[in-house]
């Protein structure tokens, strides 16, 4: 009996790691044909708006999928790299909302109208570069990423995870926040940086900019979600999976683990960072209120909710509890905090995998058995043709 | 020390240590003033197996994890193949060309035989290195070959936590063999085996145990006397006795220590 030995080693040279499973790519299909296809033309522009805001944090969620869900490294502080995405595309947009013409009765024209108000009378060095809209484009991702860098490498090198990790990742993200309100000169305090026009010269407050951006947004959105897959997809994927069970046996594989948990949380900054950067563009400001402790939180139980091991799930999850946020906050908005915190604790204890788990175990299952129920395959195939298909989806 | 350099087999050993392929010098390490292992010395060749015994506490795992990095030696050297490996960290250290199994079964649960072969496959191993790795021939064939060596080339797509516990602890000798280490460090490789599967062990590390260094513990006297070229006896921290499983048996010391006060 040679035989099941050489078709198995056949099967996996043929297929054994596609980049997409076809479930996958229909997964694909179905949510970009929601965002970039139904959504448009089923919603006002208002409504479309809030989804383009919502689907900003679906990046963040993303990011999440792979630190948290893929590398077992939760982190309370993801608002802290969404806002200085956004502050860095914001810093831009009010340097060119603040020219000379449109600040002359300042005191100082020329400068943003905060800081006027603040007796600061030059533009401060760290602003300068972000008059160039290709070095803000860059910066955009470079600064939260780098300082994503900077305090994962100090931390996972000293080999700090875990909840010490998560809380000092929510410390930080109270100490910006009380930076941004207490240095009102140069950040806008408490208010944020608002009243902001024009992108190049493109005014982004119109109806049909509106429009524009939310299908960026969609767009770049797809783009990271591809990005996520290859990451999980590649050997790096596994061996964070790997590094979430058992550290100590990765390092014993010959493999520094502190490299390669820089890069999972330096990846999620860096999509967290792009979500904050279209969401000060789409609803035209950026303030203290998305760095803190609870949108971070907030952010978490969008992943939660979708699934932690999930990237089509972890935008479903954004999606959802952001509609429910919408509409339960409208009509109880002293109950909405309860139910959130309610609905992450439904979650964790009874669906573990968030949506996606019980898409998996329950409706998948189901479709599958549809599908081939309707095409009555031949039965001396069948069974051969099991073995392989049915191993490996758990 | 000197008891040892005496007992060694290889001629001349005394006047070359850099024939050795491990030398562990004077290692100390204290635990809050507790030292677990207290002034340790001793030399392995290249192509021996060595077996560590001891009674319980008597610091046998602490020297394995001093050898590879994971606990830090207080005082004392380990040269592998004249390189210092106190200062070296894990990763480094596997690199060197040193593998450790440990006790527990230690695999990916929630990944497939294959994968689990695949991540300890020595390439690709920086960070852009594992995001760019290819899945070629090369790899597929060094796992499938391994595989087939422990008895786990039917299980290739199953996910890890399914298998037994002679299964699991078959799976991470494998993973090291993929590494390819000149010098493999295996704690307990047979403890929780069934007969059958203890048989099975024996036989597949005598197979792999060609062309490199072992260094086991092992409490199973049998499986010792089986494969030990020599045998080094731990008690309490410090090295008791060394030499042949016949000089180790009949070593009034060792005698008293396993068999009474």
């Amino acid at each position: 009996m040679t035989n099941p030995v050489q078709t198995l080693t056949k099967s996996v040279t043929v297929n054994d790691n596609p980049f997409m499973k076809p479930v996958e790519w229909l997964s694909l299909a179905l949510l970009a044909g929601v965002i970039l296809v139904v959504l448009p033309l089923a919603l006002d522009g208002f409504r479309l708006n809030l989804v383009g805001k919502y689907l900003t944090y679906a990046f963040v969620a993303l990011g999440l999928v792979i630190c948290w869900g893929y590398a077992g490294i939760l982190s309370l502080g993801q608002g802290v790299f969404f806002g200085l995405g956004g502050y860095c595309m914001a810093m831009y947009l009010k340097l060119e909302a603040s020219s000379v013409e449109n600040t002359k009765i300042q005191s100082t024209p020329g400068i943003p109208d905060f800081m006027d108000w603040n007796q600061i009378t030059a533009l401060p060095w760290f602003w300068q570069p972000f008059k160039s809209l290709p070095l803000t484009l860059i910066l955009v991702v470079a600064v939260p990423v780098l300082f994503a860098l900077i305090i994962s490498y100090a931390m996972f090198k000293r080999r700090v995870g875990g909840t010490y990790f998560a809380i000092i990742t929510q410390a930080i993200a109270a100490i910006l926040t009380i930076l941004i309100v207490g240095q009102q000169g140069y950040t806008g305090g408490i208010n944020g940086i608002t009243d902001l026009r024009t992108l190049h010269g493109w005014d982004i407050r119109t109806d049909h900019a509106k429009v524009i951006l939310y299908f960026v947004n969609g767009g770049l959105l797809i783009a990271c979600i591809l990005a996520a897959q290859y990451v999980k997809k590649s050997k790096l994927g596994r061996i964070l999976v790997a590094m979430r069970d058992k550290e100590d046996r990765v390092r014993f594989s010959g493999y520094s683990v502190a490299g390669f948990k820089v890069f999972a949380f330096c990846l999620a900054a860096g999509f967290a960072a792009i979500g904050g950067a279209m969401f000060t563009l789409q609803v035209g400001f950026m303030s203290p209120s998305f760095v803190g402790i609870v949108p971070s939180i907030e952010m978490v139980i969008y992943a939660a909710v979708g699934g932690r091991l999930s990237l089509f799930g972890a935008v479903w999850g954004t999606l959802l509890v952001n509609w429910a946020k919408t509409s339960f906050s409208e009509s109880f908005p002293d109950l909405w905090l309860f139910g959130l915190g309610a609905l992450f604790i439904a979650v964790v204890l009874a669906f573990p995998n968030g949506l996606a788990g019980i898409w998996r175990e329950q409706i998948e299952p189901r479709l599958t058995r549809r599908v081939k129920g309707l095409r009555a395959p031949p039965p001396a195939i069948a069974p051969s043709q099991k073995a392989p298909v049915g191993a490996p989806a758990e | 020390m000197n008891a040892a350099l005496l007992s060694s087999p290889v001629v001349g050993a005394e006047a070359m240590p850099a024939d050795y392929l491990l030398a562990v010098e004077a290692l100390t390490v204290s635990f809050d003033g507790f030292k677990a292992v207290n002034d340790v010395s001793f030399y392995v060749d290249p192509d021996e197996i060595r077996v560590i015994i001891g009674p319980n506490g008597a610091g046998k795992t602490t020297v394995l994890d001093l050898i590879c990095g994971r606990t830090k030696a207080s005082t004392g050297s380990i040269k592998y193949k004249g390189q210092e490996l106190t200062k070296l960290s894990e990763s480094a250290i596997v690199q060197a060309g040193v593998g450790r199994k440990f006790q527990t079964p230690s695999i990916y649960d929630d990944l497939t035989v294959f994968e689990n072969l695949e991540i300890s496959f020595p390439r690709g191993r920086s960070v852009f290195g594992a995001l760019t790795f290819k899945r070629d021939a090369e790899v597929r064939d060094r796992i499938h070959e391994i595989a087939q060596t422990i008895f786990l080339k039917d299980q290739l797509k199953e996910r890890a936590e399914f298998l037994s516990h002679g299964q699991k602890q078959w799976l991470e000798i494998g993973m090291l063999l993929i590494q390819d280490p000149e010098l493999l460090m295996l704690d307990e490789p047979v403890a929780g085996m069934s007969v059958g599967e203890r048989i099975k062990t024996a036989e597949l590390l005598n197979q792999i145990i060609k062309g490199r260094s072992v260094l086991v513990i092992e409490h199973d006297m049998k499986f010792v006397e089986d494969i030990a070229h020599r045998v080094t006896v731990l008690h309490q921290g410090k090295v008791l006795s060394e030499g042949s499983m016949e000089r180790v048996k009949t070593d009034p010391k060792v005698i008293e220590v396993y068999l009474g006060h």
